[in-house]
């Protein structure tokens, strides 16, 4: 029983841990198990702390015992992306600037989970700060994506979705500002859900671009993901961006048995944009499916698309310009040597450039420069313009969809260093995801088949604030097909 | 958008209080030029009759009322200061 | 050649309110260092800020209060920079739609004697705008300490036009925001406690001339006073500078108080680029009419206004006024008397101005603790008027109310105050003054006028001085008639 637990999803671990066959102790056992088994090839944690989950376990088993389990999460690990804030645990961001970092307090989503009973352990690799769509950016060490150890995981939430596909957890939050946590997801067959802007608190999520992060779930199976998001939604009086809405039991949602008629949208732009069908076969597969099941299908056109990768790249690095400012060496962070004569505007200058790595050094100049003086109307204020017209375009397609499908991603998991000298083309690589963030609007990746090996994910975008919907429709592919319980071998 | 693309980079990791080594600089001069050229592409939407979007969803007035509320133990604010004296963070001495 | 100065100040009030502008964390003075910080205040990585709804009630007051014009929108910009005290490297501050625009603040000048109410005259006010204040540094030999115990506390910056001429007129421009902030309970503005600053930009330029001089900008202004004396300082130094033929150039100074001067502190580098761009984590306010009516009603009457009044309700000479009105309690307590008894109000008003401050500040109470009321100061106004004490003994037994609480009345029977003699009693007494003293009565009838004090004072020692002074005087001129 023990060798097999790591395989099994959170929902089937939560109905065990009720029905009294397995202890919280056991489940995380089998996980710590299991990372040291194979985290020395996919090395998606940046850390854990083995006698803490284990201890947070025994108090999930005494809750149980006594009648008191919190939620459904009690007693199931849930893996934490190192940029969510934890009392007490390290808060890395994966920068070399924060690398001796413990935060002195939780955030909104980690009290959520706090009070579902979640056992939450492991920080897990990232880009450092949000920055990057590979994990290669990450002060700390490179993840692997466990279905090819010489492949990228994907990014910036690298090494929640490799843990969740490692089966290193059941479970993972991750961020995504530009795509971060939907690509990784597709790449490495699991499913990744960014909420609509403002359905989950940012609270205790270390910034990069304000008005474009959410946290959300990656998960193995549309259960999982929905799961974790019921535990993690709702307005939050801590984060004035977060929006006042009811949550609807997305699980049941996603599982709902009802009839309902859903009328699809492909963006030509999307499909034209892609010369290499085989690199989406898998995706154009998937559709037919959905057609097989009596979904409409229609062509619709987003005519801003090729100018989203532009307009993200001034509002993201304007906002993280200012986000980042500060990190300096000064209150929390790691320090450059210390001064003797130096003033204080050295140790800015000297902290950052040892603690920041390259990527992140690139984009807080970019971002600095579009809102230099002089330059502010030709940059920010342009590229806010041209996040409405992007807005528009999704408004008018959802008058006449419910929802949009697309590949997540232009290709599946590249070969570590294949863009090392080209970060342009890394940024082009952003292009099916980036737009949701601009618009606000939900995004779900789930695993539809693969291309030589690697998996390749397909997204559906949601109206705001129906998450419900693109569950639903992930369910429809996911009970038809058996990628939720392939796992690679490791 | 400037005609003049090449970004002092100098001046702008000053502002970003970032020291660059030449290396990094001429590296990321050629990086930067290339990104800001492709940058570019806005110029050819015309917004002249478009509203920016400042946040995502069309809300106002959110706020708490005057409570205190939150603080944390000093201890715990300190736990990560670098250098601290007297419960204060040392810095190198400014000059005003 | 003849010089102006050309001087706007930037003044930063505190505004009071229990927690924070964009923290939950209290808000205070004289705390231990780094106690009143959370998330926010410390800037780490996940925090977000969430408005305080109590300071944008706080600075709509101020700006109705100053007769701005407060918007049916505004908006939160972050202002990029770098400093210890500042944990974010950015201020949260409201860049290009400022909560309150125009605006205007009366000033009084300094009469031709302390006697006199001086000019008053109105400075024009660019803005008023609301941020988070950031934390203090303290200087040591070899380095800094910081404490963010201030940071986040809301802060308005009250911008004026380069409307002023004089330090005279800053120290009055300062002195008015004080009082109406006070009188509004919007803040204290004392700024030994860092909740008012103040910094001016100062130019000279030859009378007559419209364009304006270079601008020196002047820190470290750290008392009312010391706003006046450096800016009188400056003005001097630039005069002298030009009169030899120097140019001024555009920099910052500091007004060192100990040595009396002011001294370069930085040149002005190339403005600092702020990269002023709106928050993304806080959203825009919008304010309607109900919510601006809502404040306006909660406005009181204004210093400068109950001046007036008094003045010419109650005919009070400006050496009352000029210390009733700088404090609005003890205004208050006045007029609930004098309402009563406007005829009374002069006398009323010396009472409170001159007697009751003398025992609250002998005896460390204030007007809310003492024993004090409207209704003594009345019956001892009261007991004046009817004869029944003189003005003399009202002192003592003001001194007596203060003390025991009780009213005139009662202590005028207790002590036996009263005149326990009748009028043909008093005439005796003048009779035997005047047999008693026959060298004024000589004056007197010589002419002396002023000799017919000795004989009052005889009579005054007679009655021990229970006798109205202006009776006994009468009834002497008619024996000596």
């Amino acid at each position: 029983m023990g060798e097999e637990l790591q395989f099994k999803t959170a929902g089937e671990l939560s109905d065990l841990l009720k029905g009294g066959s397995v202890s919280s102790v056991e489940i995380v056992q089998a996980f710590i198990d299991r990372v040291e088994s194979v985290d020395d090839r996919v090395r998606a944690f940046n850390s854990y702390d083995a006698e803490d989950a284990l201890a947070q376990a025994r108090a999930s088993d005494e809750r149980r015992a006594k009648a008191e389990r919190l939620g459904e999460l009690d007693g199931i690990p849930v893996g934490l992306k190192d940029n969510l804030a934890v009392k007490g645990q390290p808060l890395t961001c994966s920068s070399k600037i924060l690398e001796s970092f413990v935060s002195p307090y939780d955030g909104t989503c980690i009290q959520k989970l706090k009070a579902n009973g979640a056992i939450l352990w492991g920080r897990l690799n990232m880009d450092e700060f949000a920055m990057g769509s590979s994990t290669e950016n990450s002060g700390t060490h490179t993840t692997s994506n466990p279905w090819d150890l010489d492949r990228i995981p994907g990014g910036s939430s690298g090494g929640s979705a490799a843990a969740v596909a490692a089966c290193e957890t059941p479970v993972a939050l991750g961020s995504d500002t530009g795509g971060s946590i939907r690509q990784p997801a597709s790449h490495c067959g699991v499913v990744g859900l960014k909420p609509t802007y403002g359905r989950v608190s940012r609270y205790g999520l270390a910034a990069f671009a304000s008005s474009l992060d959410q946290i959300g779930p990656i998960a193995r199976n549309i259960d999982d993901a929905a799961l974790l998001l019921n535990a993690i939604s709702g307005y939050d009086p801590h984060d004035s961006t977060s929006y006042k809405i009811d949550v609807p039991d997305f699980r049941k949602a996603a599982a709902d048995d009802s009839d309902r008629k859903w009328t699809i949208g492909l963006p030509k732009e999307y499909l034209e944009e892609n010369s290499d069908a085989a690199a989406i076969k898998p995706v154009l597969d998937a559709i037919e499916f959905y057609k097989s099941q009596g979904i409409e299908f229609k062509e619709i056109s987003l005519p801003h698309t090729e100018y989203a990768v532009a307009t993200y790249y001034i509002i993201a690095t304007a906002e993280a310009s200012s986000n980042l400012a500060r990190y300096d060496g000064i209150r929390y962070t790691s320090r450059a040597e210390s001064f003797d004569g130096k003033d204080s505007i050295d140790i800015y200058h000297q902290s950052r450039a040892l603690g920041f790595g390259e990527e992140v050094k690139r984009r807080v100049i970019l971002g600095t420069y579009v809102l230099s003086s002089g330059y502010y109307d030709a940059y920010y204020l342009k590229a806010q313009k041209c996040r409405t017209l992007i807005r528009s375009d999704f408004e008018r397609a959802f008058e006449s969809v419910d929802a949009i499908m697309t590949p997540t991603s232009p290709t599946p998991a590249t070969l570590k260093g294949a863009h090392a000298e080209d970060p342009l083309a890394m940024y082009l690589s952003d292009i099916y995801t980036i737009s949701a963030n601009l618009a606000g609007i939900p995004g779900l990746s789930l695993p539809c088949g693969y291309v030589d090996g690697l998996p390749v994910g397909l997204q559906v975008l949601g109206k705001p604030f129906k998450e419900d919907e693109i569950l639903k429709l992930g369910w429809i592919f996911e009970s038809a097909h058996a990628y939720k319980d392939h796992h690679p071998s490791l | 958008m400037p005609e003049e693309q090449s970004i002092d980079i100098q001046k702008v990791a000053n502002l970003a209080r970032i020291a660059l080594t030449d290396e990094e600089k001429s590296k990321l001069s050629g990086q930067l030029d290339s990104i800001l050229g492709y940058i570019n592409k806005l110029n050819e939407l015309d917004t002249s009759n478009v509203d920016p979007t400042a946040h995502p969803h069309s809300v106002y007035n959110v706020w708490r009322e005057d409570k205190a509320e939150g603080e944390l133990p000093i201890e715990e604010a300190l736990k990560n200061v670098p250098e601290q004296r007297q419960n204060m963070i040392v810095v190198p001495k400014v000059v005003e | 050649m003849e010089y102006e100065a050309v001087i706007g100040l930037e003044v930063h009030v505190q505004i009071k309110t229990e927690s924070k502008i964009f923290s939950g964390c209290r808000a205070g003075y004289g705390y231990e260092p780094n106690e009143l910080v959370d998330p926010v205040v410390l800037g780490l990585p996940g925090a977000l800020p969430v408005m305080n709804k109590a300071a944008l009630d706080g600075i709509i007051k101020a700006g109705l209060a100053f007769k701005c014009t407060v918007p049916d929108w505004c908006k939160w910009d972050r202002k990029n920079y770098f400093y210890p005290d500042s944990p974010n490297n950015y201020q949260i501050t409201q860049y290009d739609q400022p909560i309150c625009q125009g605006g205007e603040v009366e000033i009084e000048l300094s009469g031709d004697s302390r006697a006199e109410m001086g000019e008053h005259k109105s400075i024009k006010l660019t803005r008023i705008h609301l941020e988070n204040d950031v934390g203090k540094l303290n200087h040591f030999a070899d380095d800094s300490l910081v404490d963010y115990n201030r940071a986040f506390t809301p802060l308005m910056e009250i911008v004026s036009e380069p409307d002023m001429h004089s330090g005279e007129e800053a120290f009055a421009f300062l002195t008015s925001i004080r009082q109406t902030m006070i009188y509004c309970g919007v803040s204290d503005c004392d700024m030994e406690k860092g909740q008012m600053r103040a910094d001016a930009n100062i130019s000279v330029r030859p009378i007559g001339e419209t364009t304006l001089g270079a601008k020196i900008e002047l820190k470290n202004l750290n008392s009312i006073t010391g706003v006046k004396n450096g800016i009188e300082y400056e003005i001097k130094r630039q005069i002298r500078e030009l009169k030899k033929g120097n140019s001024i150039t555009q920099a910052t100074w500091r007004w060192n108080a100990d040595l009396g001067r002011t001294e370069l502190m930085r040149e002005k580098e190339d403005a600092h680029d702020y990269r002023y761009f709106p928050d993304p984590d806080l959203l825009p306010v919008r304010i309607d009419d109900e919510w601006r009516k809502r404040i306006q009603a909660e406005i009181p009457e204004l210093p400068f206004e109950k001046q007036r009044r008094f003045m010419e309700e109650y005919d009070l000479p400006y050496t009352i006024t000029s210390v009733l009105i700088p404090d609005r309690a003890l205004s208050e307590f006045f007029e609930e008397a004098a309402k009563k008894e406007p005829a009374s109000a002069k006398a009323i008003g010396n009472y409170v101005t001159n007697d009751l401050l003398r025992e609250l500040a002998e005896s460390g109470r204030t007007l809310a603790d003492c024993k004090i009321t409207p209704s003594h100061l009345l019956s001892l106004v009261e007991a004046v008027d009817k004869g029944t004490i003189t003005k003399q003994i009202a002192k003592d037994v003001f001194v007596e109310m203060f003390q025991m609480g009780e009213l005139a009345g009662e202590i005028i029977e207790r002590k036996g105050l009263k005149p326990d003699f009748d009028d043909d009693q008093v005439k005796a007494w003048c009779r035997e003054a005047i047999d008693e003293n026959p060298k004024p009565v000589e004056d007197f009838r010589s002419g002396n006028d002023k000799a017919l004090n000795a004989l009052l004072g005889q009579v005054m020692k007679k009655s021990r001085g229970k006798a109205n002074p202006q009776s006994v005087n009468q009834v002497l001129r008619e024996l000596l008639n």
